[in-house]
């Protein structure tokens, strides 16, 4: 439905769609770019880009080769395929049946091993299918959030799948709610994974309700999703002002 | 004291059985119909009409009860009625497993290894089951039943007090909300976390519509019916209408200012938002003003399925769940499409009217057959508890 209010926004907007033969196209206001990513910019400069995806078991595909295919992959691949020049490395971190909480205990450790210029962090489904309070859950994003910004590193948050089978078993708008609110609190992005997923199964892109073993569609989402990501990186990279404090470090 | 007179006021069937129909779309999800539901205009939701015009019927009933036959009757009457809301969610509950287990069986995709997480209960039944009946473990969409089942249990001292002493009744209302929300107070639920809806909060709105029906309307009438009230009512809608819209067009954010964000932002649910409950005065104010009692339309044929499905709130929400359900598994199997979520939708709508037109007829030929017995309390001037 709010791809529905999207679209009527972009209506009044004047905005087009950029019909591209693109298999990951999603239409613009989908996905929001709201702030720069001084530390990435930075790191360009410097051509030496870390970066970290903390997640879980959606940051994953199972089976043989399951990593190469799964978006951290393909997102490391899509930006090395746009900065030829970068030296770029993507470390994930994917642990199934993780919450925020344990996940933001993770993120001093990772800091001061890694040094990553940006941590993408994934997460919400945990806790959306235990239950855990909201308000918990707000904390926890908090806790490491600050963290991440204390310690010199840029922060983007990627919100759960949409799953369309599961829609009526797993409440997930209170999580949606607070990942989108601490996003704006903290003025860093969101990489909102629901909206465009929700936005490929209702166009047909993909059809994500169907039932099936093999992993093919799986990897063509992650594909997608790992595309995408490089591009809203960039996208927000390029929002950073060049005399911007941290680009001068 | 004396109870209001007592016809029957249609507009509370009206709007509670417009609920009803709200809440039935509201939880189908990806539902494109859903986007006429108030959720999306304001603060406030289709909950909280629910809650205050069950609190008021309540009221209405035991109210009347409480006055013939004193306090005892009617709290035997109130807490059947708890016992009956209790074995509707279990209901609902056995409705929901089924559906679960279907899926379990018959759903793999390697895209959604984690969501199946969800699943995880099933490999502790004892835990989940006892859990549910303790109230603790209550699925996605189950959560109102249970709240009611809360309400009502507190209700009978409430009236009592109400009859006695209505300021106060309603002072003790307004400081267990202020106490819950100042040190957080709410039941735990099962796995972890809380309820969804606070009893401890939206007892307030429950206790308020009670309070209402048992003479507080006559007091606040002058102040809801003037035009000072009625223009700060429509000034609140609109500025919320507008904040409402920047969620959907995120472009127009900005426009929101950061003081206010920082202090209006979360509006929780759980714990009836101060922002919430004065929306849903707001509306309140307007509907009364522009829909008065005995307004010709409350007896048209048009509103006439609105109202039957408020008569019988209790089985119309329950059957509305299940549709949802119901509803939301055709969209999956066959068709997710903008046409099917329509159709779907008025489906369900034409079954809740259907379903309601024939309690109304159960209750008609009950009625009959008691014969010149006593009426029985379904028959009371409010229509059916909640």
């Amino acid at each position: 439905m709010r791809i529905v209010l999207a679209l009527i926004g972009l209506l009044f907007a004047g905005a087009a769609f950029a019909q591209t033969d693109n298999p990951c196209q999603i239409a613009d206001g989908v996905l929001q770019v709201g702030f720069p990513l001084p530390h990435v910019a930075a790191a360009i400069e410097n051509k030496q880009l870390d970066i970290v995806v903390l997640g879980t078991r959606s940051s994953a595909l199972s089976g043989a080769g399951g990593a190469g295919r799964a978006y951290p992959a393909r997102f490391e691949a899509a930006l090395k395929e746009k900065l030829p020049d970068v030296a770029i490395r993507v470390i994930t971190y994917a642990k199934p049946r993780q919450t925020a909480q344990d996940m933001q205990k993770q993120i001093a450790p990772i800091l001061s091993r890694d040094r990553p210029a940006l941590i993408i962090w994934q997460t919400g489904t945990g806790d959306a299918i235990r239950g855990i309070d909201p308000d918990a859950f707000s904390a926890a994003l908090d806790e490491g959030v600050s963290a991440a910004q204390a310690a010199g590193s840029d922060i983007i948050l990627m919100n759960m799948q949409y799953s369309p089978r599961t829609e009526t078993m797993i409440t997930l708008t209170p999580y949606l709610d607070v990942m989108r609110f601490v996003a704006l609190q903290y003025e860093i992005n969101l990489f909102d994974r629901f909206a465009i997923m929700n936005y490929w199964n209702e166009i047909g892109t993909f059809d994500l309700s169907v039932a099936t073993k093999r992993t093919d569609l799986a990897e063509r989402v992650h594909y997608c999703i790992g595309r995408l990501l490089a591009e809203f990186v960039l996208e927000a990279t390029k929002l950073t002002a060049p005399n911007d404090e941290a680009t001068q470090q | 004291m004396h109870l209001p007179e007592s016809e029957r006021d249609l507009r509370l069937d009206l709007f509670r059985g417009l609920a009803l129909w709200l809440i039935f779309l509201d939880h189908i999800p990806s539902n494109i119909v859903s986007w006429i539901t108030i959720r999306n205009y304001g603060f406030s939701d289709a909950t909280e009409i629910f809650v205050f015009i069950s609190g008021y019927t309540a009221a209405f009933v035991y109210g009347a009860t409480m006055q013939r036959r004193g306090f005892v009757v009617a709290g035997a009457r109130i807490f059947k009625r708890a016992w009956q809301v209790y074995v509707a969610h279990i209901f609902l509950f056995a409705i929901y497993m089924a559906e679960i287990a279907y899926v379990v069986a018959h759903f793999e995709n390697p895209l959604y290894a984690e969501e199946m997480g969800i699943f995880d209960f099933l490999r502790q039944p004892d835990t989940a089951l006892v859990q549910a009946l303790l109230l603790k473990f209550k699925p996605a969409n189950m959560d109102i039943l249970p709240l009611y089942v809360a309400l009502l249990a507190g209700f009978p001292f409430y009236v009592w007090l109400l009859f006695r002493a209505p300021t106060l009744a309603l002072s003790v209302s307004v400081a267990i909300y202020l106490i819950a929300w100042k040190f957080s107070i709410n039941l735990p639920a099962y796995p972890s976390g809380h309820w969804v809806f606070n009893p401890f909060a939206w007892q307030l709105l429950f206790a308020f519509g009670a309070w209402c029906a048992l003479g507080g309307i006559k007091r606040i009438g002058r102040f809801i019916r003037s035009p000072y009230a009625v223009a700060l009512a429509a000034t609140y809608l609109l500025l919320s209408f507008a904040v409402v819209m920047t969620w959907y067009f995120p472009a127009y954010a900005h426009f929101v200012p950061k003081w206010l964000t920082d202090w209006m932002y979360p509006i929780d649910k759980t714990n009836l938002d101060v922002l919430r409950l004065a929306h849903f005065f707001a509306l309140a104010i307007i509907t009364v003003r522009f829909v008065p009692r005995d307004w010709p339309g409350l007896h048209s044929r048009w509103l006439r399925p609105a109202v039957l499905c408020g008569q019988h709130s209790l089985e119309i929400f329950c059957i509305g769940v299940f549709l949802a359900f119901a509803a939301h598994f055709a969209m999956i199997e066959f068709s997710g499409s903008i046409a099917m979520q329509v159709l779907v939708s008025i489906l369900g709508v034409v079954i809740m009217v259907a379903a309601a037109a024939l309690l109304s007829w159960y209750r008609r030929i009950e009625d009959r057959s008691s014969g010149s017995r006593s009426k029985p309390p379904s028959a009371s001037p409010a229509g059916s508890p909640p």
